[in-house]
């Protein structure tokens, strides 16, 4: 068996990754994959509990993040192709104006 | 066993978080996040979740990369970005910070219990308890799903037609 810690650790390394990337990257795309690969971070820590205390209750809110992170994902990359059009764009410094 | 195929499959989820992070190219970016959806879902499997399993590899890796590599090629925003820092302190204080934030994590982690969790059940998250539970207890969260995804489409819609209004097409 893999100690339940095993995972919390890697969701955690996998978490301060996507910190990581939010904070130094600049490409809004490539933050929004940091945002991504934080939701499934927290998945997995969400799925080992769910294993640990053998309750299926864990896994349903996994399935509701996934929900949410898909609908997420189409909004904002719609938002992002329309700043791309005033823009020209896709560097957060340069998007710094709330008027396009 | 089980061990090793899960710190191989470890070894496979950091590397590909990590090389997406340092990748200049965003649609490299996005296959490397696609190698670390994978490896999650056969964690899943690891972890008595083949429902999740499969919505992973479906919704993650199938739906969302796509509508990223979809995205990066129709805005042409894979060329290597600015390399010029408008903060010189940013990156090592936000490396500092998230150094900070994972030993935080990591300490509570390690303060759990180490042994593995002995499994009873292993069928404890076949899909048709996943199914039962969905369509019992949290019949209103799962409506309620559907009125985010029908306001998502119409939000789409909606961006995309102001777009149109407003540059006069």
């Amino acid at each position: 068996m893999v100690p339940t810690s095993y995972y919390i650790l890697l969701s955690a390394l996998l978490f301060t990754l996507g910190v990581v990337g939010v904070i130094t990257r600049r490409n809004a795309l490539v933050l929004f994959m940091s945002v991504e690969l934080m939701l499934n971070s927290a998945n997995l820590a969400l799925v080992t509990f769910a294993m640990a205390r053998q309750d299926v209750a864990g896994q349903i809110v996994v399935f509701f993040v996934i929900v949410v992170a898909a609908a997420e994902v189409a909004v904002g990359l719609a938002l992002l192709v329309a700043i791309f059009r005033t823009k020209h764009t896709t560097d957060v410094d340069e998007i710094n104006a709330l008027k396009g | 066993m089980e061990l090793i195929i899960f710190l191989i499959t470890a070894a496979v989820a950091i590397t590909g978080a990590v090389a997406m992070l340092l990748s200049p190219n965003a649609i490299h970016s996005a296959i490397f996040l696609l190698i670390n959806f994978v490896a999650i879902s056969v964690l899943y499997v690891l972890l008595y979740a083949p429902f999740l399993f499969a919505i992973q590899l479906i919704v993650y890796a199938g739906a969302i990369i796509v509508l990223f590599l979809f995205v990066v090629m129709l805005l042409g925003a894979e060329r290597a970005e600015d390399t010029r820092e408008r903060f010189a302190w940013q990156r090592p204080l936000g490396l500092t910070l998230a150094a900070i934030l994972l030993g935080l994590i990591g300490y509570i982690a390690l303060r759990g219990p180490t042994s593995g969790a002995t499994v009873a059940d292993q069928q404890f998250a076949a899909p048709e308890r996943i199914a039962e539970a969905l369509f019992t207890t949290y019949l209103l969260p799962f409506e309620i799903t559907a009125f985010l995804l029908l306001a998502a489409i119409v939000g789409v819609v909606v961006l995309h037609m102001s777009n149109h209004a407003g540059s006069g097409g």
